[in-house]
């Protein structure tokens, strides 16, 4: 066995050696810089391949294109109208029906369950959250539609369907999917999403203040209306504005039953179309440039669209995490 | 002695008084392993240390004691330059180790702290297996055999006292040990690599009496290797185990001395006071 | 009394709201799970691993679509992984708080959310149209820039737990930067970021949408990478639009395969997070 004690002196090539870690470290950190910069460079890519894409149906329709309704593959007419509004329609209908419902979960879990139950129930909602668009989508044409049409559309339209004005809302055959059908399963789908970032930002209210609420004799209602909500308001709006986000761009929930028209109407029975449906629905099967690149459009419009409401909510959020860490 | 004769001792270390030698039965002829001339260091504007000049010799242990704030972690962390990974932090003056100026732009880092070993306040067990811990630093510059590294490893875990209690159980996590043990795996690790000067910060203030009686002996059978530098926050424990002592307030060095004196009879009034309790 | 009377019945109102609320979105969401169970199992047989995807009308089974979705998602996890990391580790360990990497970690969480078939359409027109053709080899890449932004956040997340004190241990010995991160934070995360690339795996292999425009679909076995190449998520939305009973039932057992290997990668990417860093 080698005598090797700790009395020997530090072996000396130190100068070559300093210089190849010197080069090492350059060269990792060299790398991961690289890499970050690639990140922009895929949104700024993303950005132009869409605006190159699109160019031809652009330039050719002008701004008229956002307010034609007109899709005719055959002459050549195209119009966004349609699908942004069955777009931005059915994604509002989604916030209007799945916030407040989210907004009870987070609340039922915050404040009111009991707390064996709150992790698995925290659990169980963020792996809800993961499962896959697709499920929901199919879903909602085997089981919802046929539901929706059988019994709650015949229902509405024979009683709210004849009052005046919100009539218009609930008139027309019962088809069952339909604008309507598509908002119902967007909101179940967002529902996940926006619990568990909204359940996030509740818990960040620190717990001396409610005790502070609770201590005065407050009930559980005027705490979480008077201190959570106010102290988390900026969190919980970018929760929404994000939850908005992805309803936008949402594909698969959509098209199985959005019905796939390119039609703008009054009734939230009716078939319509979302940008993002059209795109999956049409898309390979386009021909024809003018064609394909009116789809690209419709992608750069809804890609802008969304890309103003995530960077909203994102610095909405970013103002609540310097606030929590005051 | 009188606060400028003290001075005068600290810009001329080799030339002490009588009175300064160490009061131990032998005649160790001193030899300065670091000599710290004029050393200033800014956070961002603000000046924590000003104009600290002090010896260390090889062989011996050095104190640095003084209440929060005073800049003996700030002192201690120039010298393996460990303060060159944050931005807006820097120091003027010289730091000589051997001869060298190790605060001169050109000197490598990691070289330099290859031969400054650091064991800091809270253990800092890698997570990696208790063999892995102790010969990751050798890994880094030495190319040794496998018989040769199981030596080596055996060898710094017995100067750490740590041998007995780990022998069996080399391949185990470092993350697995006790406080004190963990404590005594970051002086082996840090004693593996044959370091020149091996410095501790506060390194039992997170560790029980136990095994903070232990790490003190530890101190005291290293030394006769080693230049040995520490910080702490407990009095005593300077009083124990070091030679040298340097008391620090507010960035200045008020007194610097043999331990004994420094205890028993400082020279400066703030010293005084702080030995006998009256702030910090 | 009658103003206390009142809070307690808006409070009693209220949190009853409250809770029907969550009784409500969660029954439909229960719903649904039970329906894909009821209706996968049934179509669950030995043959939906050994055929292939049928024509209209007949019976089959989903193995070239299961076979795909497998390279597809392991050809996107091989190539998002290290530019991930990579990047996610520039974010903690060398851009911080600079304004290059605020800019760099608001655009990645701007493309984590964004909408998938955008994404689709961007591969599209930079690999498709350029190779002429729908490829397996645009399906990997497209999955992989969905997959990046996770990889690239859970990563920075982790690492940027990982305490300071372990890197300056690491560098007080010596060690040069990039070793550091990558024998010493790594490690440490290393748990953490396995959670982070199980995510992004979770979150690609459901992904429909952008898959369209660049894998398509192939109703036959195949290993060419430069050819259309089958998928589950694909084949299930191609399915339902048949009237085919057969179809729908395949339909229902693909979505209960992806299902369960979702819910399974997630709880192993929690219970993985739940470990921790505790072990070496």
């Amino acid at each position: 066995m080698a005598n090797i004690t700790l009395d020997d002196p530090l072996p000396v090539n130190a100068q070559d050696q300093g210089r190849r870690q010197r080069l090492q470290d350059s060269f990792f950190r060299s790398s991961t810089l690289f890499f970050a910069l690639m990140v922009l460079l895929l949104l700024g890519g993303v950005i132009i391949a869409l605006i190159f894409g699109a160019w031809p149906a652009l330039r050719t329709f002008g701004f008229g294109f956002l307010t034609t309704e007109v899709w005719n593959p055959v002459t050549d007419k195209f119009g966004a109208l349609a699908p942004v509004y069955g777009t931005i329609v059915t994604s509002l209908l989604a916030m209007i029906i799945g916030v407040p419902v989210s907004f009870g979960i987070a609340v039922f879990i915050t404040e009111l369950c009991p707390a064996v139950l709150k992790r698995p129930l925290g659990i169980a909602i963020e792996l809800l959250a993961g499962i896959p668009s697709i499920i929901y989508g199919i879903w909602g044409l085997f089981v919802l539609a046929p539901f929706l049409q059988l019994t709650v559309q015949p229902f509405l339209i024979a009683t709210i369907g004849h009052a005046p004005v919100i009539g218009r809302l609930f008139a027309g055959p019962p088809y069952g999917i339909g604008v309507l059908t598509a908002s119902i399963i967007l909101a179940i789908m967002v529902l996940p999403f926006i619990t568990s970032i909204t359940r996030d930002v509740f818990e960040t209210v620190p717990p001396m203040l409610k005790e502070s609420a609770y201590g005065l004799g407050a009930t559980t209602t005027e705490v979480v209306w008077n201190v959570v909500l106010p102290y988390t308001r900026v969190g919980v709006i970018g929760a929404v504005m994000l939850g908005l986000g992805r309803a936008l761009g949402e594909t698969m929930a959509v098209t199985f039953v959005i019905g796939n028209a390119h039609q703008l109407k009054a009734s939230l029975f009716a078939p319509g179309n979302s940008i993002a449906s059209a795109l999956a629905n049409e898309f390979t099967e386009a021909v024809g440039d003018l064609y394909t690149s009116s789809l690209i459009a419709l992608g750069l419009i809804l890609f802008v669209i969304t890309f103003i409401v995530l960077a909203f909510a994102k610095l909405l959020l970013m103002r609540l995490e310097r606030q929590v860490k005051k | 002695m009188t606060t400028a004769m003290s001075e005068k001792a600290q810009r001329q270390p080799v030339e002490m008084p009588a009175q300064a030698m160490p009061a131990s039965s032998e005649q160790v002829a001193l030899m300065e392993k670091v000599a710290i001339r004029h050393l200033s260091f800014f956070y961002d504007q603000n000046r924590a240390l000003k104009d600290i000049s002090l010896p260390l010799y090889d062989k011996q242990v050095t104190a640095f004691i003084g209440p929060s704030g005073c800049g003996k972690s700030t002192l201690l962390r120039v010298l393996n330059r460990i303060y060159d990974l944050y931005p807006k932090q820097r120091a003027t003056g010289e730091v000589l180790l051997d001869g060298h100026n190790i605060l001169s732009p050109k000197q490598d880092l990691n070289l330099l702290r290859a031969r400054i070993g650091m064991v800091f306040q809270k253990p800092t067990p890698f997570p990696m297996s208790i063999y892995d811990n102790v010969a990751f630093g050798v890994r880094l510059y030495e190319k040794l055999s496998q018989s040769e590294m199981d030596a080596r490893v055996e060898a710094a875990l017995r100067r750490a006292a740590l041998w007995t209690e780990v022998k069996d159980k080399l391949k185990q996590s470092g993350l697995s040990l006790s406080g004190g043990q963990q404590q005594r795996l970051c002086i082996a690790r840090g004693v593996a690599v044959k370091p020149a000067v091996l410095l501790l910060d506060e390194p039992c203030s997170a560790l029980d009496p136990i095994s903070t009686s232990k790490v003190e002996e530890l101190i005291d059978e290293l030394k006769s290797d080693y230049c040995i530098v520490i910080v702490t926050h407990n009095m005593q424990q300077a009083a124990r185990a070091a030679d040298f002592t340097a008391f620090m307030y507010l960035g200045e060095l008020i007194e610097y001395g043999v331990t004994e004196q420094i205890f028993t009879n400082p020279a400066n009034e703030k010293t005084q006071q702080y030995i006998t309790g009256r702030f910090g | 009394m009658e103003i206390y009377a009142r809070r307690r019945l808006v409070n009693a109102v209220s949190l009853t709201v409250a809770m029907a609320a969550a009784v409500f979105g969660l029954f439909w969401l229960i719903a649904i799970l039970w329906t894909l169970f009821y209706n996968g199992f049934s179509a669950i047989n030995l043959s939906i691993f050994t055929e292939m995807t049928p024509p209209p009308g007949n019976t089959g089974g989903l193995l070239n679509a299961i076979f795909g979705s497998v390279v597809l998602t392991i050809g996107a996890t091989l190539l998002s992984t290290p530019i991930g990391m990579l990047a996610g580790t520039y974010l903690a360990e060398y851009g911080k708080k600079g304004a290059f990497a605020e800019t760099v970690r608001f655009i990645n969480d701007i493309l984590l959310s964004a909408p998938s078939i955008v994404v689709g359409l961007f591969i599209y027109e930079v690999v498709v149209v350029p190779m002429g053709h729908f490829s397996a080899w645009a399906g990997v890449i497209v999955l992989a820039v969905i997959g990046i932004p996770v990889i690239v956040r859970t990563t920075e997340d982790m690492l940027n737990l990982v305490p300071n004190g372990l890197r300056e241990a690491a560098s007080a010995l010596g060690t040069p930067m990039w070793k550091v991160v990558t024998m010493i934070a790594y490690r440490a995360a290393r748990n953490g970021i396995i959670t982070g690339i199980l995510l992004a795996i979770a979150r690609v292999s459901g992904e429909t949408a952008p898959l369209l425009f660049t894998a398509l679909n192939n109703q036959f076995w195949s290993t060419d990478m430069n050819a259309p190449m089958a998928s589950l998520p694909v084949t299930i939305f191609q399915c339902p639009l048949s009237p085919y009973d057969d179809w729908q039932h395949l339909a229902w057992g693909g979505a209960l395969l992806i299902t369960i290997t979702i819910l399974i990668l997630n709880i192993v990417a929690r219970a993985l997070a739940a470990l921790g860093s505790s072990r070496g």
